[in-house]
């Protein structure tokens, strides 16, 4: 049994992104979206949250909603994944579940 | 996923509970989901986690606010037969509240277990 | 809509529930039963006054399922049946006691 989580507020607005890594098991998938893309770049306060969150479950972002904000898809932490929406749908299929973090 | 004695599919349903009730509408979305979803005869279960167990605080009164207190439907919740209720310990520790502060009989886990009982549903709704 | 008792105005929606509970009386009870062409007995009103009882402890109106349920464990099986609350309410309990109880329509009710 795996869950993909979805993330779509920014970690430095709303506790989502917090909660959800406290909450997700090993193998889980999160995925960042809309404003939690924020969270996937490198040199931010919550990067070493993330980059400590990679090494137990999958971490993607996706790429049009960096692009869309200006922020630069090199320049995402290493660990984190940057993914379309057809790997979105590839990996809501992969999963048992989807849990979007409201 | 189970058959039951009738052959329709009985799914694992977890309803998650992350805001403070009264600031948004969310709580009582959920609660009214959780309700209508009595119907269906699925393995309802509901957890409390972050905010969310500020829904189920006892002693609230809306009064001045002009809105309906709906803490007291939580305890209607038994009578739909949705008597999995479930509280994260840290959740409550961390707003310096304990189980005796709830008005509804609920079990409190740790946020390990919860967790790991995500990882049993078929589907998950949180708000 | 809205009903019209002792020369009062009383707002309901477009189906008949009252906008605000705290306007119901009995008198206005017999007015929405006679609308929905009942004569209240001591049988029916029984029934509503359990479900004010009801909306009072828990703010809600009980879906069908769970006020026969609960009709059941304080009145006996006999009372808590659907036939015995169909007879009462023959467009159902939920709906019509509901109505004439001053309750909102049952969550869960479409």
């Amino acid at each position: 049994m795996s869950i993909l989580h979805t993330v779509n507020k920014s970690p430095f607005e709303r506790s989502n992104l917090d909660s959800c890594l406290k909450h997700a098991n090993q193998g889980d998938s999160v995925l960042l979206l809309e404003d939690a893309v924020v969270a996937a770049i490198a040199g931010t306060a919550f990067a070493a949250r993330l980059t400590d969150a990679a090494k137990m479950v999958k971490l993607c972002v996706l790429g049009a909603d960096l692009k869309a904000r200006g922020l630069d898809p090199a320049k995402v932490i290493d660990g984190v994944a940057v993914v379309d929406y057809a790997a979105f749908v590839d990996m809501a299929a992969a999963n048992n579940a989807v849990h979007a973090w409201l | 996923m189970e058959e039951d004695f009738e052959g329709g599919i009985v799914k694992k349903f977890m309803y998650v509970n992350r805001k403070a009730p009264y600031g948004t509408v969310y709580a009582l979305e959920v609660l009214e989901m959780v309700l209508i979803s009595a119907a269906f005869d699925q393995d309802v279960h509901v957890a409390f986690l972050d905010d969310g167990i500020y829904q189920i605080k006892k002693g609230q009164d809306t009064k001045e606010l002009g809105h309906k207190n709906f803490s007291p439907t939580y305890r209607a919740l038994e009578g739909y037969d949705i008597e999995k209720l479930y509280v994260e310990q840290e959740s409550l520790d961390e707003r310096g509240l304990t189980e005796a502060d709830l008005l509804v009989p609920v079990e409190v886990i740790s946020r390990a277990e919860m967790a790991k009982l995500m990882g049993e549903m078929d589907v998950i709704l949180t708000a | 809509m809205a009903y019209s008792v002792s020369g009062k105005s009383i707002e309901a929606d477009e189906e008949g529930y009252l906008v605000d509970i705290n306007q119901w009386n009995e008198e206005l009870a017999d007015l929405i039963a006679k609308d929905e062409g009942i004569t209240m007995s001591p049988e029916h009103w029984e029934v509503v006054n359990f479900l004010r009882e009801y909306y009072a402890e828990y703010q809600i109106a009980p879906a069908v399922r769970v006020l026969t349920k609960a009709i059941a464990k304080k009145m006996g099986p006999e009372k808590g049946s659907n036939k015995y609350l169909y007879e009462l309410f023959p467009y159902g309990p939920g709906k019509q006691a509901c109505k004439i109880a001053g309750l909102p329509k049952p969550t869960g009710c479409v």
